[in-house]
């Protein structure tokens, strides 16, 4: 079994967020880059659990990114993973990072594309589907769980709606959701590896769709109105004729 | 021309957030001097479909496309659009649409903004607003293409509530065989269960709770309130709540008018899930827990002997609205 995994990189969590005067860049000197966290959490180590289960089987990792997406991707690679691809562009949509993955991905022969629910940046949650489309695969949103059955996997997804199990054979993609696999913490053996993991670099003419016009930031937020314990009924009163949300 | 907006239907019923969708599809058609046309898929009375607000709605019901598998509604959105001369394709930001907008946009070679939160500007370039970073940033984003594709974030934007009356008719695409096999798992849930992504007031409670027996408080709470109920990872992790419940940067993210945080210190990952909401108010022991920065309305105080005393306050509203 052949997997590929797709890898972002994404400011950390905690980074606070600015951009420069152009309102067109992010401030990064003083952020910290890491690998989305679905993308590794529920992605890359599910990816792992099934290598570890199937003898024979190989992990692939992909970025699109330019040289500072690197050390990213020695970072994947010290959790899990036999090599990686990174695809050499800037991108600055979804559908560049798609086409991207996709061009290099359509004569691989891989059985099965995973890639994390959404990023942490872009919060668009469509590159899985689109790498799909490009590639003519199906596709299963937001997965919680996965399994492999037969020639192909056996999905579950939970959803406020109802659960369904989905079946489908190889080759297809898969976004994965919470639920998906536990949390890994690389070791030390890992980081060694990862540094001489091979790490392919692949030239790209995909282009994007969109452009960003300008950022902005969430206005200030006023200070929070601090109700006593014992008048805690007040708390509706106030929700009902200040906020007006009730 | 025209705008073309995916309508899904769950239990013979338009979803709320299809709603929102056509109702932004047609406020998107005015600014663009046309019309919006609704792609309807399921089993649904065609009384009901006239009225979602837009000026034609093509209605197909085709078993094959049961499962809502995304590849198979791409091709009949795309035959639904070639059609119609769409040069606009709106869905709504859900697990639907995720799966087939994205398809949709690749198929077409269209530019395609994801979660948007704003009507467009159509005055010269087209662009959209949606947020960035987790909710820390907004960004304006130009479609660059002839078509264009954008889904709506749920609870954006509202419903104009206006009734429309519109033509229906029926629309049958081609559509293969799919290549899933789907076996929907229907939940036994009752009528008054509001689902969370949908909600414009959601209760949420962490570890503060103590134990999975003491969410009948909450869910007093929610109920009274007409409300969702959530709740934070560690409560996920451990099993008290179903995965589905929890907001935050892995899990669900949520824009309700009101956000009830009840035992939750509000971490970042947290935040990043719920900084959205329009009002957002914290319960908490500790009066130190970092959310009370980010909330509106604060209470400190013992969960156990406030929430059945904000529950009670609720009934007493909304029996004097009556």
């Amino acid at each position: 079994m052949k997997i590929l995994v797709c890898i972002s990189k994404v400011p950390d969590t905690t980074t606070k967020i600015s951009f420069d005067e152009s309102k067109t860049k992010l401030n990064t000197p003083n952020v910290q880059w890491i690998v989305n966290p679905s993308d590794e959490w529920y992605a890359l180590v599910r990816a792992l659990e099934l290598q570890e289960a199937n003898a024979g089987s190989t992990v692939t990792l992909i970025t699109v990114g330019g040289a500072d997406a690197e050390p990213v991707i020695r970072k994947a690679l010290a959790i899990g993973g036999d090599s990686a691809v990174r695809v050499d562009v800037e991108p600055t949509d979804s559908f560049q990072v798609a086409d991207a993955i996709a061009s290099y991905a359509k004569d691989q022969g891989f059985d099965l594309i995973l890639t994390g629910k959404e990023t942490i940046d872009g919060n668009s949650s469509v590159t899985g589907a689109m790498v799909a489309e490009l590639l003519d695969l199906p596709y299963i949103t937001l997965a919680n769980k996965l399994e492999i059955e037969g020639n192909g996997v056996k999905v579950e997804r939970e959803s406020e709606y109802g659960d369904q199990i989905i079946k489908a054979s190889f080759p297809l993609v898969v976004s994965a959701a919470k639920g998906m696999a536990d949390a890994r913490i690389p070791n030390m053996r890992g980081i060694m590896a990862a540094r001489s993991k091979p790490v392919t670099v692949v030239a790209s003419t995909s282009a994007a769709l969109t452009s960003v016009e300008s950022y902005s930031l969430p206005p200030e937020k006023g200070a929070v109105k601090m109700i006593a314990a014992e008048n805690a009924e007040e708390l509706i009163t106030l929700l009902h004729t200040e906020a007006k949300v009730i | 021309m025209s705008v073309l907006v995916f309508i899904e239907i769950a239990k013979g019923k338009v979803k709320k957030a299809s709603l929102e969708a056509a109702s932004y599809a047609t406020k998107v058609a005015s600014q663009l001097g046309t019309q919006a046309v609704g792609l309807a898929v399921g089993q649904i009375d065609a009384a009901e479909l006239a009225q979602v607000g837009v000026s034609k709605v093509l209605h197909v019901i085709d078993s094959k496309l049961e499962g809502y598998d995304p590849q198979l509604l791409a091709k009949a959105v795309v035959e639904a659009a070639n059609a119609n001369g769409s040069k606009v394709i709106i869905f709504s930001h859900d697990t639907t649409g995720k799966g087939v907008a994205p398809r949709v946009a690749a198929r077409l070679k269209a530019g395609l903004v994801a979660g948007a939160i704003d009507y467009p500007s159509t005055d010269g370039k087209f662009t959209i607003k949606k947020a960035v970073f987790s909710g820390k940033a907004f960004a304006n984003v130009t479609i660059n293409t002839d078509v264009k594709v954008i889904t709506l974030t749920p609870n954006s934007v509202g419903l104009t509530g206006e009734v429309g009356s519109a033509a229906v008719e029926a629309f049958a695409p081609a559509v293969d065989a799919s290549k899933l096999n789907i076996e929907n798992v229907v939940k036994a849930v009752s009528a008054d269960e509001i689902p969370l992504p949908e909600a414009e007031l959601v209760v949420s409670a962490g570890r503060g709770m103590k134990g999975p027996e003491n969410w009948g408080m909450i869910e007093d709470l929610a109920h009274a309130l007409g409300a969702a109920t959530a709740c934070s990872r560690p409560v996920a992790d451990i099993g008290w709540r179903p995965h589905h419940e929890h907001v935050g940067q892995t899990g669900v993210t949520v824009r309700p008018n009101l956000y009830i945080a009840i035992g939750i210190s509000g971490a970042i990952q947290h935040l990043a899930g719920v900084n959205g909401s329009k009002v957002m108010v914290v319960i908490n022991k500790d009066p130190e827990a970092p959310f009370f920065k980010a909330a509106d309305y604060g209470i400190v105080g013992d969960a156990f002997e406030i929430i059945p005393r904000l529950t009670e306050a609720v009934k007493k509203l909304k029996a004097n609205q009556n």
